[in-house]
Parts: structure tokens; sequence; C-alpha cells
């Protein structure tokens, strides 16, 4: 039961998944403080101070798609097909839109911080690499996930359970791995 | 589908998804930049020492963690009436040690390995200091999730709104960016 769990259960019940986003957790801080990345950071001003806000909020608009189509599957009004379907499309779309606005926010307000309390920063640089990296987030999350959740559930998973792991790990590794990306792509084009 | 009229557009309509989730999402963001600008104070020494870049993501993604494994286990116990704020409650006890022992656990193996990485990546940090920054960061982390949760726990279920809802989005955020708040006091003391 439950409320009856001694500290010893609950290590070892715990211990695994905690260990799942450890490995996570450092694989993305590996790509962090590669030499490439440590070059990124010294280059572009603001990267660090966009870090964190980058990182959560992917959890915030892909686990909630996840949320969300778990539940549409658990009430029988999407179909896990891969078909277009107006719920499902409405919510990849949806999901896809606010990765992008918040990722845009986040490069202005990085922005805003860095000439309120810095010496300023390049406005279009953030934008590119936060759009880019944005952009290849919602088509990595967004993918994976249906695959994930549609697979899983046809073969008798409870989506909610394999959602959380699914996107804190990839959100983590590949977000700091896409940002990485995004220096690249604006550092080519301009 | 017999039910595609109202509630079709309600739910799963895209205006109303991005809607809901722009406040929210746009609050969060601005209230993790908070952690941001620790991170940009120590960027030079960041950049000195990879080690240290390193256990910035696995100290933001395990605090969360921990913090929300306590959090729905202390509501559900709530509602089957074993949880009570008292420090001889068997339950609360059982929690804060399995908080504990996780803490020392992971953050034990994340130092050892933090040490390892920032070594192969040309870093310079001693085997002693990274783990001694991993573990003290990580116990102290434990306290905060432990003391976090059973707050909001508490607060949320005397105000009348259900813990399940509320109690994990604001810790697990609250413990990110203390986490590196943390992290980063536990630094400038150690090195």
């Amino acid at each position: 039961m439950p409320g009856h769990d001694s500290a010893r259960d609950i290590y070892r019940q715990a211990l695994p998944v905690i260990l799942v986003s450890l490995v996570a957790g450092l694989f993305a801080g590996t790509i962090l403080g590669s030499e490439t990345m440590r070059r990124s950071i010294a280059e572009v001003r603001g990267l660090l101070l966009l870090l964190p806000a980058f990182l959560a909020t992917r959890g915030g608009v892909y686990g909630s798609l996840g949320a969300r189509l778990s539940t549409g599957l658990h009430q029988g009004v999407i179909e896990p097909r891969f078909r277009l379907d107006r719920r499902l499309t409405n919510a990849v779309v949806a999901s896809f839109l606010n990765g992008m606005i918040v990722s845009a926010f986040i490069a202005a307000t990085t922005y805003a911080a860095l000439v309120l309390f810095g010496d300023g920063g390049n406005l279009l640089e953030l934008l590119g690499v936060m759009l880019v990296a944005g952009f290849l987030s919602a088509a990595l999350m967004i993918s994976v996930l249906i695959a994930v959740i549609f697979v899983g559930y046809r073969r008798g998973l409870d989506p909610d359970n394999v959602i959380g792991p699914v996107v804190t790990t990839l959100g983590d590794v590949f977000g700091v791995f896409f940002l990485l990306v995004g220096v690249f792509v604006v550092g080519a084009v301009s | 589908m017999t039910d595609a009229g109202p509630a079709f557009s309600d739910e799963w309509a895209i205006r109303r998804i991005v809607r809901t989730m722009i406040p929210l999402l746009a609050a969060l963001s601005v209230l993790q930049l908070v952690s941001g600008t620790v991170l940009e104070t120590y960027e030079e020494t960041l950049l000195r020492y990879p080690a240290l870049l390193v256990l910035v993501p696995v100290q933001i993604g395990t605090a969360g963690n921990l913090a929300s494994i306590t959090c729905s286990r202390l509501t559900t116990q709530l509602y089957l009436g074993t949880y009570e704020l008292s420090p001889s409650n068997p339950a609360l006890r059982a929690n804060a040690g399995a908080v504990f022992g996780l803490a020392a656990t992971v953050f034990g193996a994340v130092g050892i390995a933090a040490w390892a990485i920032g070594l192969a990546l040309g870093g310079s940090l001693g085997p002693g200091r990274v783990l001694l920054i991993a573990l003290v960061s990580g116990l102290l982390l434990a306290v905060l999730v432990v003391v976090a949760s059973v707050a909001a726990v508490e607060l949320s279920y005397r105000v009348g709104l259900n813990p399940d809802d509320t109690t994990i989005p604001v810790v697990t955020n609250v413990c990110d960016i203390v986490g590196v708040l943390i992290l980063f006091a536990v630094v400038s003391v150690v090195l």
C-alpha cells in the first residue's frame, strides 16, 4: 500500500527513473561542456542567460502535448493511427506554435535583460539561434512523442507513464544540441 | 464521432490551446531567467572548468525529478490519511529518508562522472573538489525538495486546491531555479 512504503522501498522504486534522467543530464552536460559549445558561449552574448528558460519550456510545451494526446486516446476521441485527423493535427499545430512563440519570446526577454542589466546584445542573433533550435526541437519532439505514444498505446502501455521520462530525456539532450546547431546556422548565415 | 460539435471547438481548438499555454510558458521562462542570470554571472568560471558546466543540466533535472516524486507521494498519502505534518509521522519520515538516500547516491555518482567528463574536455578541477561541490549542493537540494514539497502540499490543501494539480508544476520549477542558485553558492565557497 502506498501509504506504508518504507524509505528503502521508495528508494528502490525511484532510483531507476532518476538514473535514466541522470544519464540524459550528463549527456546534455557533456555537449554543454564541449570545446565547441564553450566557444559559442563566449561568442554569443546571452546564450547562458537563455539556457534554463529554453530547457524548461521544452518540458512545458511537449509534456502538455503528450498529456493531451494521452487523454484523447483514453477518451477515445483520437485513434492511435498515423493519419490526418482534425484533433491530432490541431494539437500538433498548437504545440508547434507554442514552441516557436515561446522561443521568440525567450530571445526577446534575454535581449531586454542584456540591454537593461548588461552591455547589450544582438537581438537578431539571439532570435535566429532560438528559432532554429525551437524549430528543430519541435520537429523531433512532436514526431518522437506521437510515435512513442501511439506504438506504446497499441501495445498496452499507458502513455501517461511514458511521456514524462521521454520528454525530459529527449528535451535535455537535444535541447542543448539544437542550441549548438542554432549558433552554427546563424554564424554561417551572417 | 457524434460529439464533434462544441466539445471539439473548445478543447481541441488551436487558438484555445495556444491562448491557455502561452501566458503560462511566458511567465515560466521569465522566472527561469533568474537562474540564467546566475549562469551568466559565473560565465568565466564555467568556461574555465567544464566539469561545472556538466553539472548544470544534471542539477536542474534531478531537482525537478526528486520534487515531483515527493509531491505526488505526499499528496497520495494526504488523501489516504497516512500523512500528518509532524516529525514523527512515519510516511513523512520515509519520504524524507528516501529523498536523502537518493540524493546521496545520485550526486555522489554525478560528482565522479562530472569530474571525469570535465577532465576529458580539458578541465583541471580535481576529483575531490568536484565531488564536494556535487555532494554538498545535492544534499542541500534534498533539504529544499523536502521542505518545499511539504510546504506546497500543506498550503494547497489548506487553501482548498487539489495538491495533485498545483504542487508539481510549482515545486519542480522552484527547485529547478533554486537548484542552480544552490550549486553556485557552493561553487563560490569551494573554489
